[in-house]
C-alpha cells in the first residue's frame, strides 16, 4: 500500500524532472516540475476526436493500457513492506501484466489504419520483445542470488556485502533504468520530442488519442517511470527503516530523474537499425549479472 | 451390455446408415452420435479421474492377444479434451459445413469420416494393446487424411493432404518398429509387457526403444523438425477439422509421448534433457516462422508448433524433476504441459473456428486482403481477440496460467541446481520469454492485419457476420478460456491425478500442489480480478468523463495527408519486415520481383514466399538427392513395348530357374566360404 502511494507521489514530478533537467541542460528556464500533471489535468477536461476507421478496440485500448501500468505498479514492494499484489514468481506476472497492456496499445494503434502508426506498432512490438529476456534474466539471477522467487523477499533478502555485488547492483540498475527508457520510449531508442513520424516509436502511436484517452496513456508513461524507479531503489534500499527510506526512496526517485534528463540532453537517438542491438547488449549485461550472481553464490563452476 | 461394447457398436452402426439419409438429418444423426459416445466415455473418464480407473478386457483375437482397455487419470485427462473439442467442433462444423449442401456425397463421407475420427481418438487414449493400438492409430491417420481432402478439386489441398498421409505413416513405421521389437521379445502385444521389457532391459535399451516412440509420436505432435505437415494439412483442411486437428490431433502424439513415458523406464533426467532442447527450439522455431506467414491458417499451424514446444517445456521439466527426484519440480511440469494442452486446444480451435468465419464470410485465407472486419464481423474479432491474448500467455487468460506453472517449476529449480543447469535454467527462461514476446508480434499482427484498419480489397460478395448458432460454441469456449486463467485452482485440483502417475514412477512425495501450486495461483488469479476490476472502474470513470465532453468523428490523422486510401496501410508485410530484417539468417525468403521500367511503365509486382529451412534440408534435400539417384536407372522406364516384355520374361525365367539351381548356388557359396 504504501509503494502504491509513493510510486504514485513520484509519478507526478519524475517527467517534470527530466523536462526541466532537459531546458536547464540546454540553457532554457523550462516549465515547472508539475507541468506533465497539469497537461494531463487539461487533456481530461477536453472532449476527444475518434476517427471513423476505429472501433471498440481502440476505445478501450488506452484504459487496458493504463490499468496493466497501475496493476503492474501494485506487485511493486517498498522495502519491507509488501507491494498490494505478492506471491512466488510476481516478477513474471509483473512482466506479462505489462506485456497485455502493449498488446493493447500496438492493436490501438493499428485500429486507426493509418500507415505511420502501424510503423511504430510494429517497432513497439519488436522492442518489447527485445527487451523481455534482459527483465527475465535480471530477475532471475537476483532469485539466485537471494533465494526468493518474489519482489519483496529478494529486495528485502539484497545483502550488499561484498564489492561484486555492488557492482551486480549498479548494473542492475542500470538494466532497469534502460528497460525503463525502452518501456517510455525515451532516448536512446527513441527522441519523444521528434517532429518526423517516420522515426517516432511510442508518440506516432497515440497520434490519433485525444482527450481523456490521451490523458491515461501520459499518465501511464509517468507512472511506468516512477515504478522502475522503485525497483531501483528497492535494489538498494535493503533493510533500512522508513524514516529514512522514504526521504531515500524520493532521492533515488530525482536521481534517475536527472540521469535520464542529462542522457536526453547529451545523446543523439540511435539510427532505428542499431536499436536492435542496444537492446540485446542489455540481455548481456543482465547474463553478466548472471554470471555475477553465479560468483557470489559459489555455483560458478 | 456394458459400455465398451455400446462405444464400439454405436458409431459402427451410425456409420452404415448415415450415407442413406437426408443431408440436414444426417448432420443431425452425427452430432448425435458424436455426442452419445462423448457422453458415454465422459463419464467413465470422470469416474477414472475421481480414482475409480476403468478396466475391461476384449477377448480380441488369435494374432491380437486379449485386448485391455484401460482408462486411468491420465487417458482420462486426455479423452476429456477430446470430446470436449468434438462437441464444440462437431456443434461448429455443422453450420461451417452448411455453405457445401450441394455436395451430399462429400458430406457424407466427412460426416463419416468425423466418427471414425473421435471413435478413433478416444479409443487410442484406452487401448493398452500395439496391435489394435496400430489399427486404431491408422484409422485415425486415414480417417484424418480424407477429412483434410474435404476440398479435393484444389492441387493445394491434395498435395496438402498426401504430405500428411506420408508423414503420418512415417510416424507409424517408427510405432510399429518400436511395438514389434517389444513383441519379438517378450511375445505379447499388451503394454505391460512394453514395462516388463524396459524393466528388464534398463539403460540404453530402453531408452533406444523410448526413441523410437518419441520419434514416431513427435511427428505426430509436431515437434521441430518433424512439423513441415503441419502448416500444409491445417489450411487445406475445413475449418472445424483444422480446428480439431491441431487442437486434438496433434495432441495424441503428446498423449503417446506421455504414455511411453509411463510404461518405459529410462533415464529420466537425459530424456527430460533432451525433451527440452527440442521444445524449446520447436517453440521459438515455430512463432519464429508464424510471424512471416501470409495464410491465416498457416500462421495459426505454426504457432501451433510453438505450442507444441511449450507443452513439451512442461514435460521435459517434468522428466527432469523426476531425474533429480525434485517432486514440485516434477509436478508443476507434467501439471503445466498437461494443462496447456487443454488450453491450447481451447485456444488454437477457437483460433481456427474465427478464422473458419473469416474464410467463410471473405472466401480468401489471405491476410494482405483483409482488413476492417472488425466492423462487418464484431462477434468474430472479439472471440479471436480473446483468443489472441490467450495464446499469447497474456494474464488474465489460460495461457498465462499455464505458462505461469512453468516459470514457478524452472524457478523452484534455481535453489538446488548447479551451474550448468542453471545455464539451462536461464536459457530456457529466456525462450520462454522470447516466445511470448514473438507471439505478441505475431498475433498483434495477425489481429491487427486481419480485424483493424480499412478493407484492403474490395470483395465482390457481402462481407458479413456468421449466424449465432456458429458462433454458439466459440463463446462456449471463450468462456472456458476466462474461467480457467480466474479460477486456475478448480483445474489445477483435476490435474492432481494424472500428475500423481507421474511422479509415482519415482515414488516422489507429491502433495497435490499445496505449498507451492494452489497457493500461488489464488494470488495470480486474485491479480487477473484485480486487473478486470481496474479496467471496469476507469471504463466507468470514461464514460462519466466523456459524457460531459463534445467528441467527435473524423478521419484518421494522416500527417497533413488528404483523402488516404486503403493500400498506404501498414500491411502485414511491412509490420514484420524489421523483424524479417533482423531474424533473416533463420529462414528463406524467396523473392519474385518486377521492377518498374521504361518512361511508360506497364506493371510491377514483388511477391515475397517465406520458406522453411529446416523442410529444405530435412524433407526436400533428401527427397531430391533420391530422385536424382533413382534418375540413374531411368533408362530401364524406356517406354518401349518389347522392353518390358523382356522385363517379363526375364522375371518369369529367373522367378523359375532359381529354385531349380538353388542348391548349386548353395553349393557355390559354400565353395567361396572354403576359400
Amino acid at each position: 500500500m504504501l509503494s502504491l502511494l509513493l510510486i504514485i507521489l513520484a509519478a507526478t514530478f519524475f517527467t517534470g524532472i527530466i523536462i526541466r533537467t532537459k531546458s536547464i541542460a540546454s540553457g532554457r528556464k523550462g516549465p515547472g516540475i508539475f507541468q506533465p500533471i497539469k497537461d494531463v489535468i487539461r487533456l481530461f477536461k477536453k472532449g476527444a476526436v475518434y476517427s471513423e476507421t476505429t472501433s471498440f478496440v481502440f476505445q478501450i485500448a488506452p484504459t487496458i493500457y493504463f490499468a496493466s501500468v497501475f496493476v503492474a505498479m501494485l506487485v511493486i514492494p517498498f522495502g519491507q513492506s509488501k507491494g498490494i499484489i505478492s506471491f512466488n514468481g510476481d516478477f513474471i506476472f509483473f512482466a506479462y501484466i505489462l506485456g497485455i497492456g502493449k498488446f493493447f496499445s500496438i492493436i490501438g494503434a493499428m485500429d486507426t489504419g493509418n500507415s505511420l502508426e502501424g510503423m511504430g506498432a510494429s517497432r513497439e512490438a519488436l522492442y518489447s520483445m527485445l527487451a523481455e529476456p534482459a527483465f527475465f534474466i535480471l530477475m532471475g539471477s537476483l532469485a539466485l542470488l537471494t533465494g526468493y522467487t518474489s519482489f519483496q523477499a529478494i529486495f528485502s533478502a539484497l545483502h550488499l556485502g561484498s564489492s561484486i555485488s555492488y557492482a551486480l547492483a549498479v548494473m542492475a540498475a542500470f538494466v532497469f533504468l534502460m528497460i525503463a527508457m525502452i518501456e517510455n520510449s525515451r532516448m536512446p531508442l527513441d527522441d519523444p520530442k521528434t517532429h518526423l513520424e517516420l522515426t517516432m516509436v511510442h508518440e506516432v502511436m497515440i497520434l490519433d488519442n485525444s482527450g481523456f484517452d490521451l490523458g491515461i496513456i501520459l499518465t501511464a508513461g509517468y507512472l511506468k517511470f516512477a515504478i522502475y524507479g522503485a525497483i531501483i531503489f528497492n535494489l538498494f534500499s535493503g533493510t533500512i527503516a522508513y524514516q529514512y527510506a522514504i526521504p531515500m526512496f524520493f532521492g533515488v526517485q530525482v536521481f534517475l530523474a536527472f540521469v535520464v534528463g542529462m542522457i536526453e540532453s547529451f545523446m543523439a537517438r540511435f539510427r532505428m537499425n542499431h536499436n536492435a542491438q542496444f537492446i540485446v547488449v542489455l540481455s548481456s549485461v543482465s547474463l553478466l549479472i548472471f554470471f555475477g550472481a553465479l560468483l557470489v553464490s559459489g555455483k560458478f563452476l | 451390455m456394458n459400455s465398451a461394447w455400446s462405444f464400439i457398436l454405436i458409431p459402427v452402426i451410425a456409420i452404415c446408415f448415415i450415407p442413406f439419409l437426408k443431408v440436414g438429418v444426417k448432420a443431425i444423426a452425427v452430432y448425435a452420435v458424436v455426442s452419445f459416445v462423448a457422453i458415454l466415455t465422459s463419464f467413465v473418464a470422470i469416474e477414472a479421474l475421481l480414482g475409480h480407473p476403468f478396466n475391461y478386457t476384449l477377448p480380441g483375437s488369435y494374432i491380437s492377444g486379449p485386448i485391455r482397455l484401460q482408462i486411468d487419470a491420465l487417458s482420462a485427462w486426455f479423452m476429456l479434451i477430446i470430446n470436449f473439442g468434438f462437441l464444440t467442433g462437431g456443434f461448429y462444423g455443422l453450420f461451417y459445413m452448411s455453405a457445401y449442401r450441394n455436395q451430399p456425397k462429400n458430406l457424407t463421407l466427412s460426416a463419416i469420416l468425423f466418427v471414425l475420427l473421435h471413435t478413433a481418438l478416444i479409443s487410442l487414449c484406452a487401448i493398452q494393446n500395439s496391435f489394435v493400438f496400430i489399427v486404431a492409430w491408422e484409422i485415425m491417420a486415414l480417417s484424418a487424411f480424407l477429412s483434410i481432402l474435404f476440398e479435393h478439386e484444389k492441387v493445394a489441398t491434395v498435395r496438402a493432404g498426401i504430405n500428411f498421409l506420408i508423414q503420418s505413416h512415417v510416424s507409424i513405421i517408427c510405432l510399429i518398429i518400436g511395438f514389434i521389437w517389444v513383441a519379438s521379445q517378450t511375445g505379447s502385444y499388451d503394454f505391460n509387457a512394453i514395462h516388463a521389457y524396459s524393466l528388464t532391459h534398463p539403460g540404453a535399451l530402453s531408452m533406444q526403444l523410448y526413441l523410437i516412440f518419441f520419434i514416431g509420436f513427435s511427428i505426430k505432435a509436431g515437434f521441430v523438425p518433424f512439423h513441415t505437415w503441419l502448416p500444409y494439412a491445417h489450411p487445406a483442411a475445413p475449418a472445424h477439422i483444422s480446428g480439431i486437428m491441431s487442437g486434438l490431433l496433434i495432441k495424441i502424439g503428446i498423449f503417446g509421448i506421455l504414455r511411453m513415458l509411463l510404461l518405459i523406464k529410462v533415464d529420466y533426467l537425459s530424456i527430460g534433457i533432451l525433451i527440452l532442447l527440442i521444445s524449446v527450439i520447436s517453440g521459438v522455431y515455430g512463432i519464429m516462422l508464424a510471424i512471416l506467414q501470409h495464410n491465416l491458417k498457416k500462421i495459426l499451424a505454426y504457432s501451433s508448433v510453438e505450442n507444441i514446444g511449450i507443452i513439451g517445456i512442461g514435460i521435459g521439466l517434468g522428466c527432469i524433476g523426476l531425474g533429480t527426484n525434485n517432486p514440485i519440480l516434477s509436478s508443476l511440469g507434467f501439471a503445466g504441459a498437461l494443462l496447456h494442452t487443454l488450453n491450447h486446444s481451447l485456444f488454437k480451435s477457437l483460433l481456427f473456428f474465427a478464422a473458419g468465419n473469416v474464410y467463410q464470410a471473405t472466401h480468401s485465407l489471405d491476410i494482405e486482403k483483409m482488413g476492417g472486419l472488425i466492423k462487418k464481423m464484431p462477434h468474430t474479432a472479439f472471440l479471436f481477440l480473446l483468443a489472441a491474448l490467450a495464446i499469447s500467455g497474456l494474464p488474465p487468460f489460460n495461457g498465462f496460467i499455464s505458462e505461469f506453472i512453468l516459470y514457478s517449476g524452472l524457478l523452484n529449480m534455481i535453489h538446488s541446481a548447479s551451474m550448468v543447469s542453471l545455464l539451462g535454467i536461464i536459457f530456457t527462461v529466456t525462450s520462454l520469454v522470447a516466445i511470448g514476446g514473438l507471439a505478441t508480434i505475431c498475433f498483434t499482427k495477425t489481429f491487427g492485419v486481419v480485424f483493424l484498419g480499412n478493407p484492403r480489397h474490395n470483395f465482390q460478395h457481402e462481407v458479413k457476420e456468421v449466424s449465432q448458432f456458429q458462433l454458439l460454441p466459440l463463446y462456449f469456449m471463450a468462456t472456458f478460456i476466462v474461467l480457467i486463467g480466474l479460477f486456475p485452482n478448480v483445474f489445477l485440483d483435476i490435474l492432481v491425478s494424472p500428475v500423481k502417475l507421474f511422479t509415482d514412477l519415482q515414488q516422489l512425495p507429491f502433495n497435490s500442489f499445496r505449498g507451492e501450486g494452489i497457493e500461488t495461483l489464488t494470488l495470480v488469479s486474485a491479480g487477473g480480478l484485480y486487473f478486470i476490476l481496474v479496467i471496469l472502474l476507469l471504463l466507468g470513470i470514461r464514460k462519466l468523463v466523456l459524457r460531459k465532453r463534445m467528441t467527435s468523428v473524423s478521419s484518421t490523422w494522416s500527417c497533413g495527408h488528404i483523402a488516404p486510401t486503403a493500400k498506404i496501410q501498414y500491411s502485414g508485410s511491412s509490420f514484420s519486415r524489421t523483424y524479417s530484417k533482423l531474424f533473416a539468417m533463420f529462414f528463406q525468403i524467396n523473392k519474385i520481383e518486377k521492377d518498374v521500367q521504361g518512361v511508360f511503365p506497364i506493371d510491377a509486382h514483388t511477391e515475397t514466399h517465406i520458406y522453411d529451412k529446416v523442410e529444405k534440408w530435412l524433407i526436400d534435400y533428401p527427397i531430391s538427392s533420391l530422385k536424382y539417384f533413382l534418375s540413374r536407372f531411368l533408362f530401364i522406364q524406356n517406354g518401349k513395348l518389347q522392353f518390358y516384355i523382356l522385363y517379363g520374361i526375364a522375371f518369369i525365367i529367373m522367378a523359375l530357374t532359381i529354385p531349380l539351381i538353388y542348391h548349386q548356388i548353395i553349393l557355390f557359396i559354400d565353395f567361396l566360404k572354403l576359400l
